[in-house]
């Protein structure tokens, strides 16, 4: 496999992942648009649909924030360009920012200078894990503006525990209301570290929506949550509804005895991510996406 | 909840019409102004200075584009709304200053630009968040740009619309705001919301 057959595959990744939502996220708001009962919250699935829809059809991003250019990359140890993949997906950026075309959207935060091709100091942004084998596995992850203010650190006590932990979740997201584009789907990390925590929460929303935790106590507590905010009436772009979010997800790792960090990431309806395997021979297979 | 069609300039009388979940589809001229178009348009008004448009009677649309030029034309590639709350700290001068009769973005805005548009006779029309597309598939053309000094996003892009929405009214003219709505309904079940995950009450 060549440099220049990966960069194209990343391109093909950027390009699914802000031209067409992941199946589980589409059949989550159609479900979603069947079950809601207040008008104007069906009025806002049906456009958010019918957007998605165009989108599709007509290849281009199905929101004007193409957001900051985030991959999730797990690698086999023995994958022959292991070395060059950040210049593959820092050319792959490029190159889909043109031809995609997306948003230019990254600032020098402290000389406000924008290069204009979505690249620059630390992004793309890449989350490794090396594994065993050869093949190559990878997520781009495009993530919006909008749901990113809205994510929350709470460096809660051991006494505190998960009760506060579910507090912290539901009043942070009563507090976001209409500004993280609702339905959402909530990614939580528990324990690690302030770091830790919140790079789980995020991690968490690469989980398919309407998959639960494999350990029942977790998956009890995710639904909870699901339960309680759809409870909240924010509803449908907060103009009102039963769908504020689309799933919850949590993660953990283990805390230190005096700390209980509970990171909260979220993600807008228009959850950006696309996945492919690609093995050491150069074949790709898509597992987000159908792919004509 | 009543659908309207509107066509720009709007005059304040069809405005005042309008009641918060009403749906609003808008055709003729509409421009975007973000953060920096608002700070700027004031300033200029401050100073006697004639913007690049008349606004007066048009809607103001918070949205950062995707365009990109075909020979000499612009080319609209998406355009959803921004979040509006970020215009609060203009948005009521802007109104006074410029009598824009619709203001368009997401998210909702607060009280000081409720009571701004029960003054001046103007709606805020919520338009689905992230649907740029959509948004895009109602523009039938960029007529204009100014400011492109301040980049993609912050120019001041006057579009040709039709049939742009559905817009919800989420601010009317009486200065009633259902984003407002929304919060005390949450507010009332907040203690309902807790128990359902599991949580005592406070």
């Amino acid at each position: 496999m060549h440099a220049t057959d990966l960069e194209d595959v990343i391109v093909n990744l950027l390009c699914l992942a802000v031209t067409d939502l992941p199946l589980d996220v589409n059949m989550a708001l159609e479900e979603a648009l069947r079950s809601e009962s207040n008008p104007t919250g069906k009025n806002q699935l049906q456009a958010i649909l019918e957007n998605v829809r165009l989108a599709r059809e007509r290849s281009i991003p199905m929101c004007q924030d193409t957001g900051i250019q985030i991959f999730y990359v797990s690698v086999g140890s023995d994958f022959p360009l292991l070395g060059e993949i950040p210049q593959i997906l820092t050319n792959a950026v490029r190159k889909g920012t043109q031809s995609i075309p997306l948003r230019p959207n990254t600032v020098n935060p402290v000389l406000h200078e924008n290069p204009g091709d979505n690249t620059g100091i630390n992004v793309p942004w890449i989350n490794w894990k090396i594994t065993e084998g050869s093949d190559l596995r990878i997520t781009a992850f495009p993530k919006g503006g909008g749901s990113e203010n809205v994510c929350k650190l709470g460096m809660l006590t051991p006494g505190q525990g998960l009760n506060g932990m579910k507090r912290f979740v539901i009043d942070s997201m009563i507090e976001a209301g209409a500004k993280p584009c609702p339905p959402t789907i909530v990614g939580i990390g528990i324990g690690g570290g302030a770091d830790i925590c919140m790079k789980l929460a995020k991690e968490q929303l690469l989980r398919p929506v309407g998959y639960r935790h494999s350990n029942p106590k977790i998956a009890k507590m995710e639904n909870e949550l699901i339960q309680a905010l759809n409870k909240t009436g924010i509803g449908p772009m907060g103009l009102g509804g039963d769908t504020t979010v689309l799933d919850v997800h949590i993660g953990m790792a283990m805390r230190h005895p005096a700390s209980f960090p509970v990171g909260l990431a979220v993600q807008c309806w228009a959850a950006r991510r696309a996945s492919a395997t690609i093995t050491r021979k150069g074949k790709v297979e898509y597992t987000s996406h159908k792919v004509k | 909840m009543a659908t309207y069609e509107l066509t720009t300039p709007v005059s304040e009388e069809e405005i005042r019409k309008l009641r918060v979940n009403d749906i609003v589809y808008i055709s003729g001229k509409v421009f975007t102004a973000r953060d920096e178009a608002h700070e700027r348009a004031l300033n200029w008004f401050e100073s006697n200075k004639q913007l690049p448009i008349q606004p007066k009677g048009l809607a103001v649309f918070h949205c950062g584009p995707i365009v990109r030029k075909k020979g000499e034309e612009w080319e609209l590639v998406a355009a959803g709304p921004t979040t509006s709350t970020r215009m609060e700290m203009f948005e009521d001068k802007f109104l006074e200053a410029f009598q824009v009769r619709v203001v368009i973005g997401k998210g909702g805005m607060g009280a000081r630009t409720a009571a701004a548009m029960k003054k001046v006779g103007a709606i805020y029309g919520a338009f689905t968040g992230g649907a740029a597309v959509l948004a895009a598939n109602n523009v039938r053309k960029i007529t204009d740009v100014a400011w492109l000094d301040l980049g993609m996003p912050e120019a001041l892009w006057i579009l040709e619309v039709e049939r742009f929405g559905p817009l919800i009214v989420a601010i009317d003219a009486t200065g009633e705001n259902l984003f407002e709505q929304v919060k005390e309904g949450v507010e009332q079940r907040r203690q309902e919301i807790y128990q359902i995950a599991g949580l005592s009450k406070t």
